[in-house]
């Protein structure tokens, strides 16, 4: 069981995908307006990572080495279909908000890194672990990233707005604020989480 | 007029990379030297235009007269991860010399979120271009994707300048790499956003 723990603590400081490995900066970026919308696009990420981890570390042994990458982004993009199908079904109104971003997660190296670096030399239940620890930290990134923008931006908390008013730092909300809080944030997680 | 506000608008206004959050991966990995920023974005101006025209014919006389929408995504990244393989192919072929500028970024550009991002856009958005809402026909997709990956250049080259001049500077060890890298596109960003307004 530690075993399964390790590798879902792992993804989350050691290994994680936005301050670490540096990877999947445009979903990162791009919706963090709020804290919410960095928590739904990491869950997104987190759905479509576990199933095509499981699905990939099923299928790795009998697909033929010359054609992986492009089996591996059929079964990705094969989840991420599934995921806006579902979100357009049940949440329609986040779905407009993530917007393009969605149908990216296809392209988001982190998924694809993954089933590279891990899910097609692993067991199904090891891979799913490792998915879940993974789409955790990206989670966790994106929800820390969004959270601190709503507060500068907008002055508000996950929609609890606690200034009055509409007179968040509007700066904060848009592109250059992405830039500079995920900068500020990375310096942060180099200096008090990093060990090397 | 039309074609001069999608340039406009898609090089400086919503530009890819600082407004648009897409290819931010290459931009942060290959923006060290000058050099290879600018043999990538001559990668993916091609790739960009020629995907977007691909991709655009397979949507309107294929997935939409059957009503398969819904497997553009899947659709759409084979069809990219095929070009660029094909582009590689001949390009090695016809044009060894071009193919020695670019090889090396070909195969990087099929995770590249532009080139989807613009296929996606062009097919899915509606724009205001000159009046009505509406979706952008072949021409103006094209347009639209050349212009787009023009702004992607521009802020690649402009960025790849600013990184030559950090990488000289001595800088607080929490922030070497990728931090400050962050910060001065940032502030870049900042730079661009005083064109928003420009075009609607």
């Amino acid at each position: 069981m530690s075993k399964f723990g390790k590798l879902i603590t792992d993804g989350l400081v050691k290994n994680n995908p936005t301050f670490v490995l540096l990877l999947g900066m445009c979903p990162t970026l791009a919706t963090t307006t709020s804290a919410i919308n960095g928590l739904s696009m990491g869950l997104a990420t987190l759905f479509v990572l576990v199933l095509s981890n499981m699905a990939i570390s099923a299928i790795a042994p009998v697909v033929p080495d010359k054609v992986h990458i492009p089996v591996y982004i059929v079964v990705i993009a094969t989840f991420v279909t599934l995921l806006q199908l579902l979100m357009q079904a049940y949440t329609p109104a986040m779905y407009e908000t993530l917007g393009l971003f969605i149908p990216l997660i296809v392209v988001n190296c982190i998924v694809l890194g993954r089933a590279e670096a891990f899910a097609n030399k692993h067991g199904v239940l090891e891979s799913a672990c490792d998915g879940l620890g993974v789409g955790i930290g990206f989670t966790c990134a994106l929800t820390v990233l969004g959270l601190v923008r709503e507060i500068l931006g907008s002055g508000s908390v996950f929609g609890w707005n606690f200034i009055g008013g509409n007179d968040g730092m509007l700066a904060f909300v848009m592109a250059p604020g992405a830039f500079l809080c995920l900068g500020y944030l990375m310096v942060l997680f180099n200096k008090f989480l990093k060990k090397d | 007029m039309e074609y001069f506000l999608i340039i406009i608008s898609a090089i400086f206004v919503n530009n890819i990379v600082l407004a648009q959050f897409l290819g931010i991966c290459p931009f942060i990995g290959v923006s060290n030297k000058l050099s290879t920023a600018s043999g990538m974005s001559m990668a993916v101006c091609f790739v960009i235009t020629l995907a977007t025209l691909v991709t655009w014919l397979i949507n309107q006389y294929l997935l939409v007269p059957f009503q398969l929408e819904f497997l553009q995504t899947i659709a759409f990244i084979l069809v990219i991860a095929a070009l660029v393989q094909m582009v590689e192919i001949v390009l090695k072929k016809v044009s060894p010399a071009l193919y020695q500028a670019l090889g090396i970024f070909l195969p990087l550009i099929t995770t590249n979120c532009a080139v989807l991002g613009v296929a996606m856009t062009v097919v899915t958005k509606e724009f205001t271009f000159g009046g009505e809402a509406h979706l952008l026909n072949l021409g103006e997709s094209l347009v639209y994707a050349f212009a787009t990956s023009l702004g992607y250049g521009l802020a690649m080259v402009i960025f790849a300048g600013i990184r030559e001049h950090l990488a000289l500077n001595d800088v607080p060890k929490a922030f070497k790499g990728v931090p400050i890298a962050l910060v001065s596109v940032g502030i870049l960003a900042m730079a661009f956003m005083g064109f928003s307004g420009m075009v609607k």
